[in-house]
């Protein structure tokens, strides 16, 4: 008997192997090119695969639930990962307890900058309150992100999509920034970028310096702890 | 390999545990960070703690690995942009001028506050 090419697909797109499979294969190729162009900023593996992926669900009418299905085994690992950002911590420490007294008055900057910033930029455009609460913790990693705007009224899946267009940004800007600014020290650079863009900003200091790789993981779990604490205050100064 | 994922994952979950447990408003992996990093230290004191994972560089090798591919994790949450089109169609624009300005000025301002505070500490330290 032969098989219904269409019977066939319809199966296949129901089960997670094949949106597993898909992300991991687009990733990959994108990757590639990235590399093919020395980790040009503008070839960011993420953004491409995200559009890449997106235009193909919505070709096919498949729901991000299905696609969801296949693809929380990769979401998973972000909480590991999470865990793993000890080791460069543990690596670096004697660069980092030589530079702690700018890296606290750093996050408390960046912090408070990152969260007033946007709130009043968003309240200035004009956009909803459920927006805007949506898009404060928007420079914290997804899943804390995610958990901060839903205590606050907000929406957790625009939060989610917020954090990553903050963390695709600030990797596309930071190296031309910083190299602009001729800022050399990659402590700073690292940090910022890790309190910026969190852990797409933290992937992408790896990509360019160890130093500033380790600098921005200790930013990005810093700020996790200090913006939970945070948000909930500058929602009920700035906002009526 | 094996014992060096468990491990990372047990900081995790004991996290997962305290968060719960204290009702802390921390994300757990946070508390995992910490919890992995207080046994790498004390590893350094307390050559009991030399065994599985924490001998030879096993969990810095799994730990590596996580971190080298961790791009790739943020995909599957960046494409529930997909449930969000109508207030893209809608919203898109600003929402994206708002992210872009925030983030710049987010790196502005760390990295100038970084840097003047080490040339300032420095400063203090060579006045002694």
């Amino acid at each position: 008997m032969k098989a219904d090419p269409f019977a066939l697909w319809v199966y296949l797109s129901q089960t997670p192997l094949l949106w597993l499979t898909m992300t991991l294969l687009v990733y990959a190729l994108v990757d590639a090119v990235s590399q093919a162009t020395g980790r040009n900023a503008l070839a960011n593996p993420v953004l491409h695969s995200i559009w890449i992926v997106g235009v193909f669900l919505w070709l096919t009418g498949t729901s991000y639930t299905t696609y969801f299905s296949g693809a929380q085994f990769v979401h998973f690992l972000l909480g590991p990962a999470t865990v793993a950002l000890a080791v460069p911590l543990y690596e670096n420490r004697e660069v980092i307890v030589a530079s702690i007294l700018p890296m606290i008055a750093a996050l408390m900057v960046g912090c408070v900058t990152a969260i007033v910033s946007v709130v009043l930029l968003a309240e200035a455009a004009g956009l909803p309150k459920t927006v805007v609460l949506s898009l404060a913790p928007k420079s914290v990693t997804a899943g804390v992100a995610m958990g901060i705007s839903e205590s606050l009224g907000g929406d957790p899946s625009l939060a989610a999509v917020a954090v990553i267009i903050t963390g695709i940004m600030g990797a596309i800007a930071v190296t031309p920034l910083m190299n602009a600014l001729g800022i050399r020290d990659f402590r700073a650079r690292g940090f910022a970028v890790g309190l910026a863009s969190h852990g797409l900003g933290t992937a992408r200091a790896f990509q360019v310096d160890a130093l500033a790789g380790a600098f921005a993981g200790i930013a990005m779990s810093l700020n996790a702890l200090v913006t939970s604490l945070l948000v909930p205050v500058a929602a009920t100064l700035l906002l009526r | 390999m094996i014992a060096s994922l468990s491990l990372i994952l047990l900081c995790q979950l004991a996290g997962e545990a305290i968060v719960r447990g204290l009702g802390a408003p921390v994300p757990a992996p946070v508390i995992g960070l910490a919890l992995l990093l207080a046994l790498l230290l004390a590893r350094d004191q307390l050559s009991v703690l030399e065994f599985g994972p924490l001998r030879n560089d096993g969990v810095e090798e799994a730990a590596g690995g996580l971190l080298r591919h961790m791009s790739l994790m943020f995909v599957p949450a960046g494409v529930g942009v997909v449930q969000q089109l109508d207030l893209i169609a809608d919203r898109g624009v600003a929402i994206t001028l708002v992210l872009a300005a925030s983030v710049v000025i987010t790196l502005l301002a760390t990295v100038a506050t970084f840097l003047a505070s080490a040339w300032l500490i420095a400063r203090l330290r060579g006045a002694r």
